[in-house]
């Protein structure tokens, strides 16, 4: 049964797999200039010859209509070919891999420490309903979703950099090589992904809680004579738990521009950085692969939300 | 000040009487929820500063002045001033305009595009429907921020290309609005009133049916105008904003990152300002939705009476 829920959430996919890369493909388009001529290396009005101008917009395929082009397209992003980076003259695809790993350091490193500040904070918030303990996360709340990510990046470099001199501001040592120089340099922006994520989480965490709290199954437990602490921790905190995992999925689109933006303050080595470097020196293919690449993540982390949710909660597959 | 009856006949009485009330209603809002009280305080002064602000600002907000370069705030410049004399002050109130200009246009473009696409879809329902929602889940999945990032990088900034951007991820958002808003509606008697009385369909879309969903758009457009205000920052601190002679707050804290150990005002005071002004219009959605719809009285200072719903909410309205 389950095999077959996610089976037909797999299928479901497809159609949304389509529209998000035509959107893609469809905005490469308006990069600005003929691709022929780019490709050709004649920028600044050289003289080609008309041969040698047909020749290469048939290599690239661009004579076609453009539903084939479209294809033609899909299928190599779908063999992984992405093209090949111009400013690193390699295939496209290794410059993301390569950048990959110190992203996921972030990303999942962010996540897991968002889960660990968020899900027991919004449950004492909830529990402890209209305390000061849930006023302070209800500030915190309000203040993570309003100070803008770059900002609070540049604040923490500001105090724990500059000020106190405890971390470095910016840069990036891979943990095989010396480890706690790794920690060092994660430390900032970590904190400042987990921050943003754990504001959200929190309030659906908070709200979720709020409303599970009212439900026939807990007056149920009650009844029965469970302790408090085994009702809400238990009983509960499952239920909205399912809740919590759907927020943390549907973050993952979010993630993707934050870390853009957090890779970028801290000059830290990952996709996002590589991503906004590439927009800076025009390697727009390097700029669709990894914009593709982040899309497939957002729909792959969501395909795997999906069934974890199926797991959770044996309802769902029969729906 | 001479106090006037209002001559409740006359044209002008009725609309004086009209706005009266209204400012009433907003009042008795803002006294009955904090958040309304202080987000529209705030959100009051941050548009008087950016209509009025700029003509009374002190200095010019983009001519040098190199005798005062890096001045740390003092009295004749309140929050000091910049890598060229500029005074950041003067400058953080020219931002403010395009703050809000951007996110306006983007705000109301992401309606106008997302609105006719809901109304269509639960209009004719059917094929148009379905693909209609295929086509937003798919840009609901979308990291909306790198899109942006791609747009305005390959079309280069302009104002229309920012609001553009900025919008699309937001479509979807209307769009759905305005969908569940219109199939619930359509059914309902005033609707089958007018049409027995021979409008057009389109006529009771717009001055029947729209009316009566007008709430949670507001609601949403109000929290939209913060996410939209904290992209384009976001956009120009990343070096894909206007860029001179407009003066945006993200790229002023652009430019500071290379002074914040010799000079932090400058990255400082821009970053309170973009939080100031986000904080308000998130404070006044949040309140306004509890306000206008009590089955979502599950926001942040009312604990909700629950029945279970679904979540109509998500982060994704979040922000990029």
């Amino acid at each position: 049964m389950l095999i077959r829920y996610a089976a037909m959430r797999l299928v479901q996919l497809v159609p949304m797999v389509l529209v998000v890369t035509m959107v893609v493909f469809f905005v490469m388009m308006i990069v600005p200039g003929d691709p022929v001529m780019v490709m050709l290396g004649a920028v600044d009005g050289a003289q080609i010859s008309q041969e040698v101008y047909d020749a290469m917009r048939m290599r690239l395929g661009l004579d076609q209509p453009l539903i084939v082009q479209y294809v033609n397209w899909l299928w190599n992003m779908l063999q992984g070919d992405l093209g090949s980076s111009i400013t690193y003259r390699t295939p496209a695809l290794e410059v993301i891999l390569h950048r990959l790993v110190p992203t996921m350091y972030l990303m999942v490193g962010g996540i897991i420490m968002a889960v660990i500040i968020a899900v027991p904070a919004g449950v004492l918030a909830a529990i402890h309903n209209n305390t000061k303990w849930d006023n302070l996360a209800t500030g915190f709340v309000i203040v993570g979703i309003s100070v803008p990510t770059f900002w609070l990046a540049l604040v923490t470099i500001l105090i724990f950099a500059v000020y106190l001199g405890w971390l470095p501001s910016i840069g990036y040592t891979p943990p095989q090589k010396d480890f706690v120089d790794f920690l060092r340099h994660l430390a900032l922006p970590l904190t400042v992904v987990a921050l943003n994520i754990a504001a959200t989480v929190l309030r659906f965490q908070r709200q979720d809680f709020l409303e599970q709290m009212h439900q026939d199954y807990v007056r149920t437990a009650r009844a029965k004579g469970l302790s408090e602490r085994v009702v809400l921790w238990k009983h509960v905190l499952r239920n909205s738990l399912i809740t919590t995992l759907t927020v943390v999925g549907l973050q993952m689109a979010y993630l993707s521009g934050l870390i853009t933006i957090v890779e970028t303050v801290f000059n830290y080595p990952g996709i996002g950085y590589l991503l906004l470097n590439s927009i800076h020196t025009r390697d727009f293919v390097v700029v669709q692969g990894v914009v593709l690449f982040m899309v497939f993540l957002v729909i792959v982390v969501n395909l795997l939300v999906d069934i974890l949710y199926a797991v959770l909660d044996p309802r769902i597959r029969y729906q | 000040m001479k106090a006037r009856v209002i001559d409740d006949s006359s044209i002008f009485g009725r609309l004086a009487w009209r706005s009266l009330s209204v400012t009433r209603t907003i009042i008795a809002f803002a006294r009955r929820d904090r958040r309304a009280m202080v987000g529209g305080i705030l959100l009051i002064l941050y548009i008087l500063v950016a209509l009025v602000g700029p003509s009374i600002a002190p200095y010019d907000s983009n001519s040098p002045e190199l005798a005062v370069r890096m001045q740390a705030p003092s009295w004749a410049h309140w929050l000091g001033t910049d890598r060229i004399g500029r005074d950041v002050l003067t400058r953080i109130i020219a931002g403010s305009q395009i703050s809000l200009q951007v996110a306006a246009g983007a705000v109301v473009m992401a309606l106008i595009l997302g609105a006719p696409l809901g109304a269509l879809g639960s209009y004719l329902g059917g094929v148009v429907d379905s693909l209609v929602q295929r086509v937003m889940d798919a840009i609901m999945a979308f990291p909306s921020l790198v899109l942006a990032l791609a747009l305005v990088a390959l079309a280069g900034p302009s104002v229309i290309m920012l609001w553009f951007a900025i919008a699309f991820s937001s479509i979807p958002r209307y769009a759905r609005l305005v969908r569940s808003g219109v199939l619930t509606q359509k059914e309902r008697e005033y609707v089958y009133a007018a049409r027995a009385m021979g409008q057009s369909s389109m006529r009771i879309l717009v001055r029947q049916i729209l009316p009566n969903i007008m709430a949670p758009i507001a609601v949403q457009l109000t929290l939209d105008f913060a996410r939209a205000i904290s992209v384009e920052a976001a956009l120009s601190y990343l070096g894909l904003g206007l860029s001179v002679p407009y003066i945006s707050w993200g790229t002023m804290i652009r430019d500071a990152q290379d002074f914040l150990e010799v000079a932090p005002w400058l990255a400082i005071f821009p970053g309170l300002a973009l939080v100031g002004v986000i904080l308000a219009f998130t404070l006044v959605g949040d309140a306004l939705r509890d306000l206008m719809d009590p089955r979502m009285r599950r926001s942040l200072n009312t604990p909700g009476q629950r029945i279970g719903i679904g979540h109509a909410d998500h982060p994704g309205a979040l922000g990029s």
